[in-house]
């Protein structure tokens, strides 16, 4: 973008020089002598390991490079040989297969680890994701038991448990990397923190404006990439910053993530990622814009007012873990969406139903009966795959999504066209 | 009438009774049992574990939920849960909907997952008058805080129990739930054992459905029913044939139809130990310990649950588990028969298969679903599975002294 713009692109371009220089510090770790954790996105414990100096490492984001770069489907094809399934979890296969074919990936060597941090938050698949990983790298598993939030009333002993468990946490983080625990260090991590979350937490609320100068689904997905590997750096607060200053400016000049804002949708399910591009035109071509969407919640709730605490790290440590979205029971979650359609003036609820992930997947279909046959709300029910390239029909999806937008733009019109003589 | 003859009839009617009981998909059972105890409450516990022991010590009916076996069609819950999940999950949705768990004040889902995690959002939303709970098993068996925070979790769910019996039950009344249901346990150990030393006198479909016609049963009169059981086994007519002994594994949650297990007989297998059912044999030993009782439940859990793919968060190697399982069984070979879709399963399959076949241990895997049309490409497997351990025992018994495994 030229001349009046100081801030457009400036947060992808820091983003990009900061996932690179995370990446090889990763690459680099092994041999630097630097001790290395490897933990889940969701209510992961990232503070915590940091205040101890590990690099840290995401499975998750490994699959999902992977997916973006279209390198996933061998990789799943090499897990599938193995023995694993072809309905099993796509995300872990991939990244089983990429550890098979010697951890080469397209963005870097991947570290052997040192530690494997489980967290139970949202997904039980974690769980086996983390066993294949211990017994192929022979490194230390612990895990971390988020119970699922599951009734109001089980959530002050839930808390006191994740936080009994951190303690417990912080005794191994001491013998694995001989350095004694700063409970100042963890302080001042979980205050970085919070400026990112605070940060982020404007930008996603930015969508309320008409039009929205954010897409907070399509653009969330990579704005939100340094709060889930760098969250606790002041690299990291210093990016929601600018990304921050880069979304006043599209407010000051009327830009957004498309030309003409026609319909304002909420998202509802993880991307597409080895088709992400072309799902996203399918959507453009409408004018349509996320106002808001679920899977920039797997990592935190933090537009939910979930942040972590200076003052008191550990429980907010353990709040940030309860509160992510696939931890929150269908209820809540529909409750979540009601919020959004209504906060953020949506004119329809999508969802993108993927069979990897039975953490969202599951129960799905009945979420969307409960808008549109109970609420009324014009709902489109799209389905693929977050990881396996196989699931995607982009005739298919162009078919649904067309008819859909089409069937929406009637229904705005025909009242108009009634009207007249 | 000769002894053997009296105890094949009374077997005989017992397992019919069974079959009958197993395959109402209404309930009839419960239905009957709450009509006879009015005021009473009967609670469905899906798979695969959740300690019967609370709702017995409240008055309330446990009713074990094995989805429908494929009897009824995937109608209405089709729109609501996708066909990339398991069957029972589906079919558990369908029974609901369909008017079939009638019977039921309410259901507990445990955390084993996520499948049935959010099917458990699913009834919440659909059954508003059920009592529908979510039990969190802890996960982390490493951890100091996982007793008394599973101590605390059983009291939640307790509560909400009682609320629904009207009736608070006394440490009186949780020890005695507990004496019963280790009585109830130790009689199910009974019939394994019975089984595993003489296959030929129990067959795999009489041992599935004498087991589940329990979790529908109230518990005092299934212990009597096992005890008869128990009794007339060793009088009864059996030939012993020249089958293989197999581990049958996989199949904690959702069952494999009956035609299933019959197909595995046929095709020269004696099922000498199973994970059917497997919550009902969850814990090792009994669980009273005349402390605190929800501790004793807690520490039991904890301590002596059977290695399962849905007890999460512990370090055990899952390979070693069944190398230990087919060689207690005496077994010549692992039947892995894994739900269609269930995770769980087909994750934990990779680990154990690898440590069977790096053992030498001969295994065979299929999926099954509730619903099948036939079962002969698993009857040529199983066939040929028999016929390769027959041909490598026979070859073994030339060349020197018999594999340990047979007898
Ligand atoms: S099931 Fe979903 S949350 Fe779990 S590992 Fe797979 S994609 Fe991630
Ligand atoms: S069969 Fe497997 S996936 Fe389905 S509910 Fe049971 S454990 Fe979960």
């Amino acid at each position: 973008m030229s001349a009046p713009y100081r801030f457009q692109n400036a947060g992808r371009d820091l983003q990009k020089s900061l996932l690179s220089e995370w990446y090889r510090g990763l690459s680099a770790a092994n041999g630097e002598g630097v001790p290395v954790a490897y933990l889940f996105i969701s209510g992961n414990v990232a503070e915590l390991l940091r205040a101890f100096g590990f690099r840290l490492g995401y499975p998750e984001v490994n699959a999902l490079q992977c997916g973006i770069k279209k390198a996933a489907g061998p990789l799943i094809l090499r897990a599938e040989e193995e023995g694993y399934s072809s309905d099993v979890c796509g995300y872990v296969k991939n990244d089983l297969g990429l550890l098979a074919s010697g951890g080469r990936a397209p963005f870097g060597d991947l570290p052997r680890p040192d530690l494997l941090v489980c967290t139970y938050s949202g997904c039980t698949t974690y769980v086996k994701w983390f066993e294949a990983l211990a017994e192929r790298t022979g490194a230390r598993l612990v895990f971390l038991d988020v119970p699922y939030l599951r009734d109001r009333d089980a959530l002050a002993s839930d808390r006191a448990y994740v936080v009994r468990q951190l303690e417990e946490l912080i005794g191994i983080c001491e013998e694995v990397t001989g350095r004694r625990f700063e409970e100042a260090k963890l302080r001042e991590i979980c205050a970085l923190s919070r400026r990112a979350e605070e940060s982020w937490t404007r930008i996603l609320e930015s969508a309320k404006r008409r039009p929205s100068p954010f897409d907070a689904y399509f653009e969330a997905v990579f704005f939100m990439a340094p709060l889930y590997v760098l969250r606790g750096t002041e690299a990291c607060a210093r990016y929601y910053e600018s990304a921050l200053a880069e979304i006043e400016e599209r407010i000051e000049h009327g830009l957004g993530p498309v030309p003409e804002e026609r319909f304002r949708v909420v998202l509802e399910g993880p991307p597409p990622w080895p088709h992400f591009r072309a799902f996203w035109e399918l959507f453009k071509r409408w004018g349509v814009v996320s106002v808001a969407s679920t899977y920039s919640k797997v990592g935190g709730l933090f537009d939910q007012g979930v942040r972590h605490d200076p003052e008191r790290p550990l429980e907010s440590i353990a709040e940030h873990a309860i509160h992510c979205y696939t931890n929150w029971n269908l209820g809540l979650r529909r409750d979540l969406i009601g919020r959004y359609l209504r906060e953020y003036d949506a004119d329809a609820l999508v969802f993108h139903s993927v069979k990897s992930c039975r953490s969202f997947s599951v129960g799905q279909a009945d979420t969307r009966e409960a808008f549109s046959r109970e609420r009324g709300v014009p709902t489109l029910f799209l389905e693929s795959d977050l990881a396996d390239p196989r699931y995607f029909s982009e005739a298919q999806m162009r078919n649904r999504i067309d008819a859909f937008f089409e069937a929406l733009e009637h229904r705005r019109l025909a009242p108009r066209a009634e009207a007249r003589p | 009438m000769r002894p053997a003859a009296k105890a094949d009839a009374e077997l005989g009617a017992l397992f019919e009774r069974c079959r009958g009981i197993v395959e109402d998909v209404s309930l009839g059972e419960v239905a009957r049992w709450k009509a006879s105890h009015p005021g009473s409450r009967a609670v469905g516990l899906f798979p695969v574990y959740t300690p019967a022991e609370l709702l017995l010590a409240c008055g309330v009916l446990p009713v074990g939920l094995h989805g429908a076996g494929g009897r009824v069609e995937i109608d209405r819950a089709d729109s609501r849960i996708q066909s990339f999940v398991c069957s029972i999950t589906r079919s558990t949705l369908e029974l609901g909907l369909a008017g079939h768990l009638a019977p039921l004040d309410g259901v507990i889902f445990p955390s084993i997952c996520d499948a049935a995690r959010n099917l458990s959002g699913v009834f919440q939303r659909n059954f508003p008058g059920l009592l529908v709970e979510y039990l969190h098993l802890p996960s982390n068996a490493a951890s100091a805080a996982a007793l008394p925070y599973y101590r605390g979790e059983l009291g939640r769910v307790l509560t909400k129990l009682a609320a629904l019996a009207g009736r608070t039950p006394t440490r009186e009344d949780l020890a005695r739930a507990i004496a019963l249901c280790d009585e109830h346990r130790s009689l199910v150990d009974r019939l394994y054992e019975a089984r595993r030393d003489e296959p030929w006198r129990l067959s795999a479909v009489e041992c599935a459905l004498l087991v589940r016609a329990g979790s529908l049963l109230p518990r005092e009169e299934h212990v009597a029913l096992l005890r008869s059981a128990l009794e007339r086994l060793p009088e009864r007519t059996a030939r012993r044939r020249d089958r293989i002994r197999v581990l049958l594994h996989g199949s904690f949650c959702e069952q494999p139809p009956l035609e299933l297990l019959e197909t595995l007989e046929e095709a020269g297998c004696y099922v000498v130990d199973d994970d059917l059912l497997l919550g009902t044999r969850w814990i090792l030993g009994p669980v009273a310990a005349a402390g605190d009782p929800l501790e004793d439940l807690a520490r039991a859990y904890l301590q002596r649950s059977r290695p399962a793919a849905v007890r999460h968060g512990t370090v055990e190697p899952k390979g070693r588990a069944i190398l230990d399982l087919a060689e207690r069984a005496g077994a010549d070979g692992v039947v892995f028969a894994t739900a269609k879709f269930c995770e769980p399963a087909l994750f934990d399959l990779v680990p154990e298969k690898r440590a069977l076949d790096q053992a030498g241990f001969p295994n065979l895997a299929f999926e099954f679903e509730e619903k099948m049309g036939t079962f002969e490409s698993i009857r040529t497997q199983v066939e040929t599975f028999v016929e390769s351990i027959l041909l490598f025992a026979d070859e073994r018994a030339a060349a020197g002294p018999k594999p340990g495994g047979r007898r």
